[in-house]
């Protein structure tokens, strides 16, 4: 358990996602069956334990310990599960000679009741040391919140098998905890596991961006163009009666999309983009597919209001039949045929953008017919749909970025390479009536520049300080102070969170402004124009 | 005196005393702008201004400030002063030798072993019977650097309560350096920049890691150079030290090392000259997950100069006092247990200590 433990407390804190790497394969590495694979199905969510309520955990430690040193032990940690593990009394005489393993924390938290889950709990506290015990609160009331995303879970074994990530990915879904035919086959002790279950994830054909002077050499006539819509890339598998909607890591999503999955009556496996609306009137913003995103659970309301459809892009199964080695051509043509017989207010195919030349379709991406397009993609006829990200056979050619001027409010230190500098930064617009001009932050950023710009920054910021917060200074920023800065991003939605209603996507640093007087950066009226578009 | 602290049937000793003729604590020692005043002695314990006469625990700047007329205090104690301070930080110096009586105005002043730095003292005053022992800064946990923490018996304790919260639980100071060390195995392209307190912290961190087996030189930061040597002068053996500069070596030679340097200096341009360095910070705060996080610790080392909760409950318990006061901390977690304990406590409510010892 203490293993387990120190794991956890290590990623929290391990900025950097190499760093995350490490710490994993090492994990893997050094910790045995079943430990390590309940580990990992810890971090993906994939662990089953019945929940204990914080109202539950709070009553067993106060009937352990004086209320009053609880309360204020409470009011200086603020984090229940934290506070919980470092102040449980430890009944001398009552401390076994080994910390109990994590198998054997799992096995005792699956095998109890509902009723008698608080007393195995109290029963595991007692025999735990501080760190186990926190690892043990977190198991038992969900959510580890350590940074770590089931995608790196998975490359940290990629990289500790020395495989590619996508053979983890296509195992994933009929693998179970503790996993140890995977770990046995990562080792080179076993074969790969066969894998029998219905509606599997089969890896998805990623694009590369067009750089500088890559289209001069292609030959347009080569290539497929389509819009490339701004929605979730998804892909549908529905197999033996089983409908599986995946995230394009594999990441199971069909719970969220009820609507959707329910209109999966077919045999087959298609790629394409989640969004909402009704595909034969009229297809939704990101703003409204946002309201359906990051959902457990759906209310009936909300599939109402925005119903998810599938914009299909290619298809790499039909029946029993694989299609992927096929040419895009083809391929196309069986999607063609086949999207017929599918839901129309559910499916559609996302249609072709036919092109003379390079220069002609430079002009439709610069100018989409539709806000949730984000630019072009590229598609060669003869590709066959092969896992990753291979160079040459598709493209995505986007949209170029929004820009906005903005002034530097705060800045905080980095991690590791960049710990001794200030490299997060947010800025702000000007809101407010003429002479009473005040900054809202719209954003933060903490790339785009390069390690010359980092460095006059990071001067600034240390020259102009106003206030110190922990690692976080702010920096002076007033009408006639403030370092201007143009930050480009790919698109706003509207957010209750932030104070300005306004959240940017994919926010970077394009161009330092040092010749901007601050009192010329944007107005915050300029975003929300962008917004209502 | 809280009125809750105390069970009716049982008057604390300090208020029997003027009945049966010995003297009132509070009378022997009492908090004053300056510090604790000793009246019948006439001087000061760990004055935060200058005074005519002052005793000292230990030489954290908190506790020690330069410019008293005279100042008593052990001969390690005194050493550092003069290192920080230079050699005219007082009027006249006298040192005290652990056990030893001096009388000072007829009061009995002794010194005895903290456990907390090297140097570091309680002090007890006696007077016509009461014996208060003000143990200074503390800790029980074994410390290869400095001598350790001996119990007196007393009747009034004056304990520190800087880490007086149960949530305070100091694990074994060898497990987190183990920590250390296994992080320095796992990436050793990076280096590993510990923060620690340039007296004691820092070379107590050094002496374990030595104990750990970790033979390598380690670099320091120059705000550790003199009192590192000074401890190595006393005998406690700290390894090869080799200072952190860029002319001791290019960037890449700081790869896989182990740099020392006070926690201030990692948020400095100082720290550039190392190759993705991990954060680390030797401090009993760390046992705090968000106060890491806030601080951008990466490796948290939960190892502290001061008693954690148990420590300071069982030695209160050991002392045998009757009557606790309690300073610099978080007072009332401490009272309150003192309370439940059914032993007379009172926050001593003393300015000027920080604690930034640890």
């Amino acid at each position: 358990m203490n293993r387990f433990a120190e794991l956890l407390d290590r990623l929290v804190l391990t900025p950097s996602r190499n760093g995350k790497l490490t710490l994993l394969t090492d994990y893997f590495r050094t910790v045995e069956d079943p430990d390590r694979g309940l580990a990992l199905a810890a971090i993906t969510g994939d662990l089953n334990i019945a929940a204990v309520k914080p109202a539950m955990l709070r009553i067993l430690v106060t009937e352990r310990m004086d209320p009053v040193l609880f309360g204020y032990s409470y009011d200086y940690v603020g984090d229940l599960a934290e506070t919980v593990s470092l102040v449980w009394p430890q009944t001398p005489g009552n401390i076994p000679n080994r910390e109990p393993t994590l198998g054997e924390v799992v096995a005792k938290l699956q095998a109890a009741s509902r009723s008698d889950g608080p007393k195995v709990l109290a029963g595991l506290l007692d025999s735990a040391g501080i760190s186990a015990r926190f690892a043990i609160i977190k198991l038992v009331t969900g959510g580890l919140r350590i940074g770590v995303s089931a995608r790196l879970a998975k490359q940290a074994l990629a990289d500790f098998g020395t495989v590619d990530i996508t053979e983890i990915e296509e195992l994933w879904h009929g693998l179970s905890p503790p996993y140890t035919a995977l770990f046995a086959w990562l080792e080179g002790k076993a074969e790969k596991p066969r894998n029998t279950a219905m509606a599997l994830f089969r890896p998805v054909m990623l694009s590369n961006p067009v750089g500088d002077g890559d289209l001069e050499k292609l030959d347009p006539t080569d290539y497929a163009a389509e819009w490339k819509w701004d929605g979730i890339r998804v892909q549908a598998v529905a197999e033996g009666g089983i409908h599986r909607l995946y995230s394009r890591t594999g990441d199971d999503v069909s719970g969220a999309f009820p609507d959707l999955t329910e209109a999966m009556q077919f045999s087959a496996t298609l790629d394409g983009e989640l969004l909402v609306g009704d595909p034969r009137q009229a297809t939704g913003t990101f703003s409204d597919l946002q309201q359906r995103l990051n959902r457990k659970t759906v209310t009936l309301k909300m599939q109402q209001q925005y119903p998810a459809f599938m914009r299909c892009y290619d298809v790499l199964q039909i029946g029993g039949e694989d299609l992927r080695a096929l040419p895009f051509r083809e391929r196309r043509a069986r999607l063609e045929s086949f999207a017929g017989t599918l839901d129309p207010s559910r499916f559609d195919l996302s249609p072709f953008v036919a092109f003379p030349d390079w220069q002609a379709l430079e002009e439709l991406r610069r100018a989409p017919p539709h806000p949730i397009i984000e630019g072009v993609m590229l598609k060669r006829w003869d590709s066959a749909y092969v896992a990753g990200r291979p160079k040459g056979p598709w493209f995505k050619w986007k949209r170029d970025p929004h820009t906005v001027d903005a002034v530097l409010m705060y800045a905080q230190r980095g991690h590791g390479k960049r710990s001794s500098f200030y490299s997060d930064y947010t800025f702000g617009v000007w809101s407010g009536a003429e002479g009473e001009e005040q900054l809202v932050p719209v954003g933060k950023a903490y790339f785009g520049f390069t390690d010359e710009e980092l460095k006059q920054i990071d001067k600034y910021v240390r020259d102009n300080t106003v206030e110190r917060f922990g690692p976080v200074r702010s920096v002076r920023a007033d009408r006639d102070n403030g370092l201007v800065l143009e930050v480009a991003f790919e698109g706003l939605n509207r957010s209750t969170r932030h104070k300005s209603g306004v959240a940017m996507r994919f926010p970077r640093i394009s161009r330092l402004r040092w010749d901007k007087p601050a009192n010329e950066a944007d107005r915050i009226e300029t975003l929300q124009a962008l917004l209502d578009r | 005196m809280r009125e809750s602290a105390v069970a009716y049937n049982r008057l604390p000793a300090a208020e029997l005393y003027p009945i049966l003729g010995v003297m009132r604590a509070s009378d022997l020692l009492h908090p004053r702008p300056e510090g604790l005043y000793c009246p019948p002695g006439d001087f000061f314990i760990d004055p935060v201004r200058p005074v005519n006469r002052a005793l000292i625990t230990h030489g954290h700047s908190d506790h020690a400030r330069s410019g008293h007329r005279s100042v008593l205090a052990t001969q390690q104690t005194l050493d550092i002063m003069g290192l920080r301070y230079g050699e005219d930080f007082a009027g006249t110096t006298q040192a005290a030798r652990f056990g030893e009586t001096i009388v000072l105005n007829g009061v009995n002043v002794s010194f005895h072993p903290a456990g907390h730095v090297l140097g570091s003292a309680q002090i007890s005053v006696e007077h016509q019977g009461t014996r208060i022992v003000a143990s200074g800064d503390y800790k029980r946990q074994r410390d290869a650097t400095c001598a350790p923490f001996e119990p007196i018996p007393c009747d009034v304790f004056i304990t520190e309560a800087t880490f007086g919260l149960p949530v305070f639980r100091h694990p074994p100071d060898k497990e987190e350096i183990a920590r250390l060390l296994k992080s320095a195995a796992q990436f050793p392209e990076r280096s590993h920049l510990v923060g620690a307190y340039a007296l004691g912290k820092a070379q107590r961190v050094m002496r374990l890691l030595r104990d750990a087996g970790h033979c390598k030189p380690i670099y320091i930061h120059g705000a550790l150079a003199k009192l590192s040597e000074y401890y190595q002068s006393q005998g406690i053996d700290l390894g090869p030290l080799e200072p952190a500069t860029v002319e001791s070596g290019g960037r890449q030679d700081f790869a896989g090392a182990i740099v020392v340097g006070p926690p201030s200096a990692f948020a400095d341009r100082w720290a550039r000259r190392f190759p993705d360095p991990i954060s680390c910070f030797a401090s009993g705060w760390m046992r705090i997950r968000q106060r890491a996080k806030q601080g951008g610790v990466e490796l948290p080392l939960i190892i502290s100069d001061h008693a954690d909760w148990d420590e300071l409950t069982a030695t209160i318990k050991e002392t045998g006092a009757e009557e606790i006061w309690v300073t610099h901390g978080r007072e009332e977690a401490l009272v309150r247990w003192c309370e439940l304990e059914g032993i007379a406590a009172r926050p001593l409510h003393l300015v000027g200590y920080e604690d930034e010892g640890d």
